[in-house]
This record gives structure tokens, sequence and C-alpha cells, in this order.
């Protein structure tokens, strides 16, 4: 449910950052859409029911299109049965905010929505989504279950972050045809906003944009909260403590610990080197599989 | 009176035609929802202001109309010329009154009025500025008159503020309004911050090595314009400090931080030049940083924008800026001053004394609306007070036509009411360009039939749009 629940935040994100392109550069608009499609993974679907990219379809695709699983309503709404399944096992205040977390973008989404409506739509589902995260933060026990919680928020981040990576990569590539273009800067602040690192990142560069550093930022800055060492910095945490709980090691620890050391231990120019695309590919692929295996271990599916 | 929406006739201009379209089909319901939304996003932001005389209200949210003011691509660039060209020659004036004083020298400025004047930095002469750069930040404030009459009111080439609001009126515009920018082409403006620190590093000492590194000097929370400072340097991913932050080690000046001082190359001060440097100044401040001045002058650091710049923009000067633009640049000016009578002069004296109720009276060194008279709102009590002053201390004013400025409509509970408004746009110079951001700090007075747009007497603010060509 957590996972769900980050999910929907992090299509808020990029939707504002693609809509923020969409309408101070009308000629990237259709490009631009293309792209946030792509980052949530749902491009085919997407394609098999629209002809072409505008901001209503990929607006109403993502947000309340419940034949889109990954659309924001389909997700709340997701997290919320599963916290009905486990209401047991979370605080009241937990329940109470992922049910009105449910209720409120129900009624918000129930209707399409307007351009000129969007802006609001989307602060009040990342507001709703940081009411959960602090109710799970303030009045859980920290047991196997929080553990779990956490677990698949970072999981999810790990995979948005590397998926906005994999779509904009090719911006971030020292090609010469692009160098210090308008574009290129437009298109890496966009970046830094889908992840809402911008001021962040402001203050660890002192303003200076450069495709190498921002790549750095998200992937291997110990700091930033979405980067990809961060991600799994925390999953290596709550594995640990899963391990110490049960007293067992899985695979799924092995696993993680190899993703983690490769991150610990290479640098930005070693990637770029080796070829950023190919690094992308590669985490996306193994972060699927630490979920799948942790699902395993812990005998998620019986 | 001019309209800059409907002209003078109650024909949409071109520039706004595409605005009326949208307006016209909102509902006005809908639109006085809107704005009365805006004031609680700028509450949110925390965008506020105090009032210097008025305990009780420590934070004012500046009003904001939701109309915006719009200029066309063609208006834009013939004042984005003028402006510039306009920087250029105070540039070149600053320098040259700080060493060689041609322009004294060629009789085209009175000595008198340099020797004689407070703004004038003794400390300044034979100083050159990292770059060569004085003014790094202006904000030219302009009038309109007509379709084509502009003029410049005031060149504010000390600590120009208002930036900040520029940057929020238009986030706000574009949150409450996205589907308006989709339809119109306005030019962005929101990457002030980063040029405002690619321009100020341009402008790095000779002491500076590595990346320059750049902070905001701010007088302190309480300051009218905290939340101005703390933008900017938060935008800049520049450190906020104040004077007690700061001390000279090693011949620089260095900031307090965590891991012990760290020095600064280019500190960005919104301090006043007379509380920057107790040594070198008034010897009371707490605001400024003792020794400052020292190390300025042996290129420790770059202060923006310079000490001593407000000899530029004094009251009395600006009367001779036509004269300065011709004598350092060999051009026209480009954009029109007001007319202006300077009273320390006796015929303008006496036809101020004679006009008073028609004329604008300021303080030579007086700013944001404090101090001023406006003859034709002033009661017959103030205009005597008023002559008074005047005989007094002649050389402390000068004297101007009211003008009629331009309106532009603000969203009323009856609809829209043309209010007069004036404009601010900005400026970055550096030694390799000037830039002037497309749009601005547009102040719009609220009262029917007042001219008076200053914040701190009542003013709002717009958001300001150049159109793409």
């Amino acid at each position: 449910m957590f996972r769900q629940l980050e999910r929907s935040e992090n299509i808020s994100r990029l939707l504002d950052a693609g809509f923020r392109i969409a309408l101070t550069r009308s000629s990237a608009a259709e490009s631009e859409w293309a792209s946030v499609v792509a980052t949530t993974g749902v491009k085919q679907l997407y394609e098999k029911k629209y002809d072409q990219y505008d901001a209503a379809n990929v607006i109403d695709f993502l947000l309340r299109d419940k034949t889109n699983p990954s659309s924001v309503i389909s997700v709340i709404e997701g997290s919320r049965n599963n916290a009905r399944l486990v209401r047991t096992a979370l605080t009241r205040e937990v329940w109470e905010a992922t049910n009105e977390c449910w209720m409120t973008l129900k009624a918000l989404l129930s209707s399409p929505v307007r351009t000129r409506e969007l802006p609001e739509i989307l602060s009040t589902i990342r507001h709703q989504s940081a009411l959960v995260r602090g109710a799970l933060h303030g009045t859980m026990l920290r047991n196997d279950i929080y553990d779990f919680a956490r677990l698949g928020t970072f999981l999810e981040r790990a995979d948005n972050t590397a998926r906005i990576l994999d779509v904009k990569y090719y911006v971030l590539l020292p090609s010469a045809s692009f160098v210090g273009s308008s574009m290129d800067n437009v298109q890496w602040e966009t970046i830094l906003r889908s992840v809402s690192a911008r001021g962040a990142y402001r203050w660890h560069h002192q303003g200076e944009i450069s495709p190498i550093s921002i790549a750095n930022f998200l992937i291997l800055s110990r700091q930033l909260p979405r980067s990809l060492a961060f991600c799994y910095a925390k999953i290596m945490d709550n594995l640990t403590y899963l391990e110490e709980d049960y007293e067992t090691r899985h695979k799924c620890h092995d696993l993680a610990k190899t993703v983690r050391s490769r991150l610990k231990q290479t640098s930005i120019e070693t990637i770029f080197e080796d070829g950023l695309h190919e690094f992308i590919t590669e985490f996306i692929r193994d972060n699927i599989a630490l979920g799948a295996q942790i699902e395993k271990d812990y005998r998620f599916n019986g | 009176m001019f309209d800059e929406m409907f002209g003078t006739d109650e024909n949409i201009r071109e520039p706004y035609r595409q605005y009326q379209d949208w307006f016209k089909s909102e509902d006005a319901a809908r639109l006085h929802k809107k704005s009365a939304e805006s004031e609680a996003f700028f509450r949110r932001t925390g965008i506020t202001f105090n009032v210097y005389g008025r305990e009780e209200a420590a934070e004012r949210l500046i009003p904001f109309d939701i109309v915006p003011r719009v200029i066309s691509a063609r208006e834009w660039s013939r004042l984005s010329r003028g402006i510039e060209q306009r920087v250029q020659a105070i540039n070149a004036f600053l320098h040259d009154i700080y060493h060689r004083q041609e322009i004294l020298r060629a009789g085209r400025i009175p000595a008198e009025l340099i020797a004689n004047n407070d703004a004038f930095l003794p400390q300044m002469i034979g100083v050159s500025p990292p770059g060569n750069i004085y003014t790094h930040i202006v904000g030219t404030d302009i009038v309109r008159t007509g379709e084509d009459e502009f003029y410049v009111l005031e060149d504010n080439a000390r600590t120009p503020s208002g930036v900040s609001y520029m940057l929020e009126n238009r986030e706000t515009m574009l949150y409450m309004f996205p589907e308006l920018f989709a339809q119109i082409k306005v030019r962005e403006v929101n990457d002030y911050p980063a040029k405002l620190r690619r321009s100020l590093c341009a402008s790095a000492p000779p002491a500076c090595t590595g990346k320059p590194v750049v902070a905001v000097l701010t007088p302190g929370i309480h300051n009218s314009a905290y939340y101005e400072h703390s933008f900017l340097a938060d935008q800049m991913g520049a450190e906020l400090v104040e004077g007690h932050d700061l001390r000279v080690v090693d011949g620089r000046i260095a900031m307090r931080t965590t891991r012990g001082y760290a020095p600064i190359d280019v500190l960005y001060r919104r301090v006043d030049d007379e509380y920057l440097d107790p040594l070198s100044f008034n010897p009371d401040s707490q605001l400024g940083v003792p020794g400052i001045m020292d190390v300025y002058r042996a290129g420790g650091i770059t202060i923006a924008n310079a000490p001593g710049t407000g000899i530029a923009d004094d009251k009395a000067i600006y009367s001779y800026i036509p004269e300065i633009i011709e004598f350092y640049t060999g051009e026209k000016a480009i954009l029109k001053n007001v007319p202006t009578w300077r009273c320390a002069e006796s015929d303008a004296l006496a036809y101020v004394l004679d006009n008073l109720e028609d004329l604008v009276v300021k303080e030579v060194h007086g700013s944001g609306g404090y101090g001023m008279l406006i003859g034709p709102a002033a009661s017959k009590r103030e205009l005597a007070a008023f002559t008074k002053k005047l005989k007094a201390r002649p050389a402390n004013y000068i004297a101007q036509p009211t003008l009629s400025l331009s309106t532009v409509p603000i969203l009323t509970k009856k609809g829209l009411a043309p209010r007069h408004v004036d404009l601010r746009p900005f400026v970055l110079v550096s030694p390799n360009r000037t830039e002037i951001t497309p749009g601005g700090l547009t102040r719009v007075a609220l009262k029917e039939g007042s001219l008076v747009v200053n914040s701190s007497q009542g003013g709002g603010t717009k958001d300001t749009w150049v159109l793409e060509e």
C-alpha cells in the first residue's frame, strides 16, 4: 500500500513538471507529455487508447483512468483496499489518513480535470500522501510491518527516479549538439522538478547546472531523499532490521547488498564511461527483481 | 487619460485582445473567488513586508490584482534599448565621477552638485570595483502617459527591491490561471535568480580563485524587504548573512559557518551605504562589517551594488541624466526624463512656489513615497507647510509636473476599473553583458484616481507580461 501511495505522489510530481514545460514551451509540449507517460511505464496502454499526446488525454489517463493500473485513482483505491485488508496492522491514525486520502481524491477526480484546476489538484495529491506518511512516522510501532511499509516506499521511489533518468538520459549525455542550449536547461530543470529537488540542487551546486552533476545528484547523492543511493541505503536498513527480527537472512538481502555496494563504490564518471543508459536499465531490472525476491522470501503470495 | 487596455476611446488595444477574449468568457464569480484565493497563496509563501512606523501590522501583504499588465514585443524592445543605454551611461558616469571627473571639467554638471551631495562617497574616489561594474542590479522606474509616451521616473541604482514580487506574482498567476499561459505566449521571468547569480559571479574580485562564493547581506528579519532577501538567497543557492555573521579574516570577508569561517567572494548587499562599514561610515551601525571597505579597496571582495552608486540616482542628478547619456555614449537619450525643476536654482524655486498646487515635490534623497507633496491632492495647510520647508532648504527638493499616468484595469466588485500604474523592470549588469528581464514589477494605485503606487502607501501589484514576438 505504501508503494502505491508513493506512486500517486510521483505521478503528481511528474505531471507538475510536464505541465510546466507545456505551458511555457508550447513547441515541446507533445514530446514532454509522451515522456511523462513513458516514465510512468504505461506507454503501450496509452497508445492503445489514444493516437496522440495532448494535455487533456494524458492528464485524464494518469489521474482518473481506472483502466490504467498506475493512474492516481487506481493506486489510491488499491492502497486504501490494501489498508482495509491489513487494517489491524495499522494504527487508527494511519488508517484514517489513508481513508481520507482516498475519499478526498475520489471526490476530486470524479469529473474530468480541467487544465486550470490541475495545479491545485496536484498539490492536494501530494498533501494527502504527506498526511499518511506523517501518521506512519508519528504513530506506528517500529516493527516488521513498518519495515515492509518503508521497503515498499523506497522500492517504488527508486524505480521512479530511475525511470525519469531512463526516459531523459539523452539530455544528460555530453553530446555536442545539445550542450548549452536553452532547451537543455529546461530539460534539466524538469528532471529536478520531477523529483522536487530543484531547490536542493541549487543549494548543493550553488546555482550551477550541469548534466553530470544532475546525474550524480539523482543517482549517487547520499543526502537527496529521492536518489537511488539514498533509497538503497534505506532499503538496506529496513532489510537488516527484518533480518535481526526474524533471525533469518534471505536471498533478497544479498541481492540488495549487491545493488547497494555498486552504488556506493562507483563514481559518476565511471557510470558515464560505461554508459549511463546501460547502468539505468540494469538498475531498473535489479530493482524489480529485488521487489519480487522480497515478496517471495517473506511469502507475500502464500 | 490613457488606459493600457482600452486606449483612449474604449477600443481594446492589441496587446490585451487575447486576454480580454478570455476575460469575457469567464464567470465573474469565479474570478472574484480566485482573487480572494490569491491572498491565501501569498500568505502561505510568506511573501509579506513590514511597514515602518506601524507596530500593529508587523506582517502585511501587498495586495495583488489578478488582471495582468501586458506589454507588446515592440513596446518592450524600445523600452529595453532605452533602459540599457541609460544603465550603461550611469556606470560610465559613476566611474568618471569617482576618478577623473571629466564631466565636471567639461562643465556639463555643476561641481557643487557633487561636492555637496551626501550620496557622493569620498571613500570611493580612485577605487575601481571588480570588472569596473558599479550597478550590478538596477530597477528603473518607468511611467507611461500615452501610446508612445514613456518617461523614466527614477533610476534606482542603489539597492532596488521588488524583484521577488515579479517572480511570485508570475508563480501565482501560473498556479491560478494556467490556461491563460497555454493560450497567450508570455515571456518567462523565472530564470532571473540564475541570471542574477551568473551576473554576480562574472564580477568576482581578483582575490577569488575558485568558484565564486556568493552571499546576500540583509539587515535582518525586521527589515521591510527581508522576505525578498531570503527569497533571493534561496533561489540563488547563496548564503543569507547578517553583519554579525561576517568578519575580516586574512584580508578577506569571511562568514561564520558550522565548519568555521569561510571567505565570501561576492556580497549582494541589501544594506545601505551608510551602514555598510562602521569604520568608514556611520560608526554606530550594527548592520555592517567593520573593515569591509579596506578589503573592498584591496580587491578582496565584490560589493554589489558598489558603495556610492547613490550619486547616480540622486533626484538632483536625475535631471542631468539626458546630458550624462549624451556625454558618455554620444547618443540622444531613447527614454525621456520627466521635466524637473531643481529648487536649488532660484528661477526654478520661484516657479515651483507659484505653481505648488499643480506640482509634485520630492525630497532629493527620499524614497518610498515618504516626505513628498502631491500638489493637486494637498490641502491648503499642507501647501503652506511645504512652502516653508522649500524656502528653508530649497536644495533639498525637486519638483515635477503631475503626470497623467496611464491606467490598467483592476478587478473590483463592480468589474474592471482603471487605476494608475508604474513599471519597474530589473536590469543585471556584468562585465560581459547587460540583461533586462522581460517583465518587471507593476505597481498599481488601488484607490480611484490616486497616483501613489508605493506599497508603503497602500499600493498593490500586478503580474507584468511581455508578449513574445
